[in-house]
Order: structure tokens, then C-alpha cells, then sequence
């Protein structure tokens, strides 16, 4: 379970995050609202990439306010960034082999890019430069986060970059990861099929939270403008998975 | 050999054992142990210190190490390695030199100058790791100097390293390509402390369709000092391509200079460099996953080098 207590966060006089109280304890919780309202920095704050300004967050009861980044993954928090981050040198191996720890193993690595939708024999051994699309290193973003198995993961526009075919592996990999941890999944989307498996939602609008409560009542409760047109634009056509490639 | 130089040939030529093929390994300025084949000829120079190592026309899969250490304080030798491969070989040299002057009070210094001269359609893996230990009193120094001649449609493929505990290195390389030559470089250094190391990369391009791709990648730690020259010159209808990728830091400091000569209007050269810190996001990352900082550095600059 995770408690925010307070949590605002500025800077420069200006507040992109005010007073943020919230419980997090549910399966599927989602994050939504418009560009710019804080759903990004808010999840950095519960990581820890962001100190907040004010506040208190706990983890199980624990206050993780003041502990670093690594400190807060071992006890069980992971992030898939809304922008992947390129290594040069680094493969795709060696960042599932450092996410998932001392369970790893070639197979359940392999399986794992399989259900992004990647072929684990043409990407296992890339490095992930500049030569990896931006679809394909959101797939392994997420490849990662559903490695580490934590059980409060956090992933930031999972579907930018995915297009609409692997929006059900997309839900599965969900699925699959709450059936390993049965704990809390929390997904910052624009998308309705992602809101829809939701048990709750959370609304941000001008770093405040402007509802939270069960998906069907913020759905029928809020005029959200889903698809916003700079989020589909950013949907590319990613490889196909090989059927023949396991 | 005792176990200081046993540990050092493991460094530099991951060596458990005498190697398989030719070799000819180099201990404290003395011939240590030398094996030929029948394809591959190892002799002592008589007008200098050194080896010429002939390899025969059309020889396949075979390989040669010639390992340097050096466990003894104060030891400074210059050394002269030719290597003359026939035509159409294909075959991996793998030399090195590793210091440890642990305890000791004089400075020790290695200055190997390799020649390669590579006979038509002949196709060579170079590797060679420099690498030092040691308390810090004496220092360790290496300067080592590259000749590579590849005539029409050789092929050298370079993979060069000095990961830590030199103080002082000048890095030469100088290479001329024939018509269709293919040189491949791979240059990484690592510095820390007060070290300082420069490498200097001169390839001249002499014949039509000859194509070169240098890699240069740097990390300077504390208050070391890097400078990385890499020059091509293009006198024929040719390719090149230059990268040298920098990580600054502490109080690194890392100099890259270009220099790229096109004397030919067929000749297309291209060069990039980047210098900089590791990124935060890249840090950031590596947390996530549960690695301190520290970890996460070390990591980045472990790939960075790989
Ligand atoms: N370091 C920063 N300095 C100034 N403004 C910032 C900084 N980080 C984020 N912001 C601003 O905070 C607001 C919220 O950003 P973000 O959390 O990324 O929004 P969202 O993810 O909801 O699109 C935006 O207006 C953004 O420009
Ligand atoms: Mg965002």
C-alpha cells in the first residue's frame, strides 16, 4: 500500500504539484488528465527522481520520503520511464539480467521481450543506442518493469509507440504481472482501453487531484478528452512479433 | 614463472595456461617461453630488441600471442615487433603488456613498437590490452607505437584497450590503406587518479574503395588527462569514419581533436565527437533497478568500455 500525505512540489514559485493526498491499494489504478497537469512529476516523486517540495510518502506503513532511488526499487517499487533511456555499451540482456535480479534466466528473459512483441533472438544482444525506435525501446521499457516483478510498478504512457494490435499484450503483460505480485499496478494513459481495465482513477488536472475514485464513476463524472491529438501522433508501427521465434 | 606473472598474463591476454598456436611471451625483458607452427615462424632480431613473426601465405584459423609483463621495478625496454602476414591469411594476434611494480622505487616502462604488414586479401584480428598495478610510489609508464600497412583487399580489424594503473601513455597509431583495404579500430582508454594518456590515430587512404571506421571511447575519472587525436586523410575514392564518444568525470579533462583530409573528390570522410558526463537519466535508470549510484556508474562506464 502506498500513502501520499501533502505531497506539493514547485519550482521557481511555480506549483506543479498542490497538496496531493491519496491511497493506493488497488489492482489497476490509472492516472490521467491533461499534458502539463503533473501525472509524470508525481510518479517521480513516489520513485524518488523528484524530492518533494512538502510532504510524506509511505510504503507498507514505511516513510520512504527520504530514501534514495535504489533503496525505494529494493523495497519493492519499479518505474517504466515515459522516455526510455539509451546506454551505449548496455544490451538489452544485461538490463533484463540487472531488472531482474538474481531470478534471472535466458528463457524467462526471452519470453519476457516475446510478450512485448519483440523477437528475443534479433534483440537480446542489442545494445540499446540510438538505433532502437522509439517503439521498440518503450517494449523494453516495459519488458523491464514487468521483469523486476515489483509489487507497486509504475509505468508511464505504457502505449506511446505501440500501435493498436499489441494493446491486448499490452493488458496481458498487466494481467500477468499482477498474477506474479498481486500487488498494485499504476498506469499513467490517455487511452480508454487501458482506463476501461482500471478499478480506479485517478484525474489530475493543474497539480491537483480532481477526482479519484472507481473507473466508472470518473469516467461517467468527467468530459476527458481521451485521445488527445498529440498522443496518437506518437503511435508508430513497431515490428510484429515472429510467431516462429520462440 | 611465479605468481605475480601468471596473474599478469591472465590481465592482459586472459591466459590460464600456455596459449594454443604460436606465441612468444616476454617476462621482466627475457624471452619466457616461444611456440611456432608450421605456418607461423617466430624469430629474434639480431640488430634490435624484438621479434619478427612471418605468417605463411594462405594460413587459416591460427593465432599468436606475444604477452608482455613486467614485475620488476625499474625495468624500461623498447621493443620492436614486426609482423609480416602473407597472402590470404586469416588469423587473430593477441599482444599485451601488463606492469605490476608493486613495492618498488623505479619507474617501469614498456615502449613496444608493432609493424604490420599485411599481404593482399589477408584478414587480421588484433587485440592488445595495456594494463599496470601497483602501490603508486613507482610509476608505470607505456608508450606504445602501431604501424599497419594493408595492401588491396586486406582486412585489420583492431581492438585496443588500456583500462587503468598507467601513468603516462602516448598511444601511436599510424595505418595507409591499398585499394579495397578495410581498417576497423576499436580504442578504449580509462583514466583516474593523476594519469595521463594520449592517443594519436593517423589513417591515410591511399587506394580506391578503401574504407576505415575508427572507434575511440574515453572515461576520465578524478584528475586525469585525456587527449584523443584521430586523423584521416583521403587521397583516393575512399570512406572514413571517425568517432570519438568521451565521459568526463570528477575533474576529468579530455581533449578530442578531428582532423579529417579529403585530397580526393571521391573521398568521403566523416567524423563525430561527443564529451560529456554520464547522463542523469541513465543513472536514474540503473537505480531504478536497484543499483546505488556508485554501482550505476561503475556499470555505465563498464558497457561504455566494452
Ligand atoms: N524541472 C522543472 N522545472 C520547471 N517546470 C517543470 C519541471 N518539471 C516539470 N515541469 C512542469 O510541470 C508540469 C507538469 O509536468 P509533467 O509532470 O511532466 O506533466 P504530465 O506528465 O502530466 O504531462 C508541466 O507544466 C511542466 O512543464
Ligand atoms: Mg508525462
Amino acid at each position: 500500500m502506498l500513502e501520499l500525505k501533502n505531497i506539493s512540489y514547485s519550482v521557481d514559485d511555480k506549483d506543479i504539484l498542490q497538496d496531493i493526498n491519496l491511497t493506493i491499494d488497488d489492482r489497476f489504478v490509472a492516472i490521467t488528465g491533461p499534458n502539463g497537469s503533473g501525472k509524470s512529476t508525481l510518479i517521480k516523486i513516489i520513485m524518488g527522481l523528484i524530492t518533494p517540495t512538502t510532504g510524506r510518502i509511505y510504503l507498507d506503513g514505511q516513510d520512504i520520503t527520504d530514501l534514495p532511488i535504489n533503496e525505494r526499487a529494493n523495497l519493492g517499487i519499479s518505474y517504466a520511464f515515459q522516455q526510455p533511456v539509451h546506454f551505449k555499451g548496455l544490451r538489452v540482456r544485461d538490463l533484463l539480467e540487472l531488472a531482474s535480479k538474481d531470478k534471472y534466466d535466458f528463457k524467462a528473459a526471452c519470453n519476457i521481450l516475446s510478450e512485448v512483441g519483440l523477437c528475443a533472438r534479433d534483440y537480446i544482444d542489442r545494445e540499446l543506442n540510438s538505433t532502437l525506435s522509439g517503439g521498440e525501446m518503450k517494449r523494453i521499457e516495459i519488458a523491464m518493469t514487468a521483469a523486476r516483478g515489483s509489487k507497486l510498478s509504475l509505468f508511464d504512457e505504457p502505449e506511446a509507440g505501440i500501435d493498436l494490435w499489441s494493446f491486448q499484450s499490452l493488458i496481458h503483460i498487466f494481467e500477468k504481472l499482477y498474477a506474479k505480485t498481486s500487488g498494485s499496478i499504476v498506469i499513467i494513459s490517455h487511452q480508454e482501453r487501458i482506463l476501461n481495465i482500471a478499478d480506479k482513477i485517478i484525474y489530475l488536472k493543474d497539480g491537483r487531484i480532481e477526482k479519484y475514485a472507481g473507473r466508472d464513476e470518473v469516467l461517467t463524472s468527467i468530459d476527458i478528452n481521451l485521445a488527445e491529438p498529440g498522443c496518437s501522433l506518437l503511435t508508430e508501427k513497431g515490428p510484429r512479433q515472429d510467431q516462429n521465434c520462440r | 614463472m611465479d605468481a605475480m606473472q601468471k596473474h599478469l598474463l591472465k590481465e592482459v591476454a586472459a591466459l590460464d595456461a600456455l596459449p594454443v598456436g604460436a606465441y612468444n611471451i616476454r617476462s621482466n625483458g627475457e624471452k619466457a617461453a616461444r611456440n611456432t607452427t608450421a605456418n607461423i615462424d617466430i624469430v629474434t632480431k639480431d640488430d634490435k630488441p624484438g621479434i619478427d613473426i612471418i605468417i605463411k601465405p594462405g594460413t587459416k584459423n591460427e593465432s599468436v600471442h606475444i604477452p608482455v609483463i613486467i614485475s620488476q621495478s625499474g625495468l624500461k625496454e623498447v621493443v620492436y615487433n614486426d609482423f609480416f602476414i602473407g597472402e590470404d591469411c586469416d588469423v587473430t594476434i593477441v599482444a599485451g603488456c601488463g606492469i605490476s611494480n608493486c613495492g618498488g622505487i623505479g619507474d617501469s616502462r614498456h615502449d613496444g613498437i608493432h609493424s604490420f604488414f599485411v599481404k593482399k586479401n589477408s584478414k587480421v584480428r588484433y587485440i592488445e590490452k595495456h594494463y599496470g598495478e601497483g602501490d603508486g610510489r613507482a610509476k608505470r609508464l607505456m608508450n606504445p607505437t602501431t604501424v599497419v600497412e594493408l595492401e588491396e583487399g586486406a582486412v585489420m580489424e583492431m581492438d585496443t584497450s588500456q583500462i587503468g594503473g598507467i601513468d603516462d601513455t602516448l598511444r601511436v597509431t599510424k595505418a595507409k590503406l591499398g585499394e579495397n583495404a578495410t581498417l576497423l579500430i576499436h580504442d578504449k582508454i580509462l583514466t583516474d587518479g593523476d594519469q595521463k594518456a594520449t592517443a594519436d590515430i593517423q589513417v591515410d587512404m591511399e587506394g580506391d574503395g578503401g574504407s576505415c571506421d575508427i572507434i575511440s571511447r574515453g572515461v576520465a575519472k578524478n584528475e586525469s588527462y585525456q587527449e584523443v587525436i584521430l586523423g584521416i586523410t583521403g587521397n583516393a575514392a575512399c570512406n572514413g569514419h571517425a568517432e570519438c564518444d568521451s565521459i568526463i568525470m570528477d575533474n576529468g579533462v579530455i581533449l578530442a581533436t578531428p582532423a579529417l583530409k579529403a585530397m580526393n573528390v571521391e573521398a568521403s570522410l566523416i567524423h563525430e565527437a561527443a564529451i560529456g558526463k554520464i547522463a542523469g537519466d541513465q543513472l536514474n535508470k540503473l537505480m531504478t533497478l536497484g543499483l546505488s549510484e556508485k554501482e550505476a556508474e561503475e556499470r555505465i562506464i563498464q558497457g561504455f568500455l566494452r
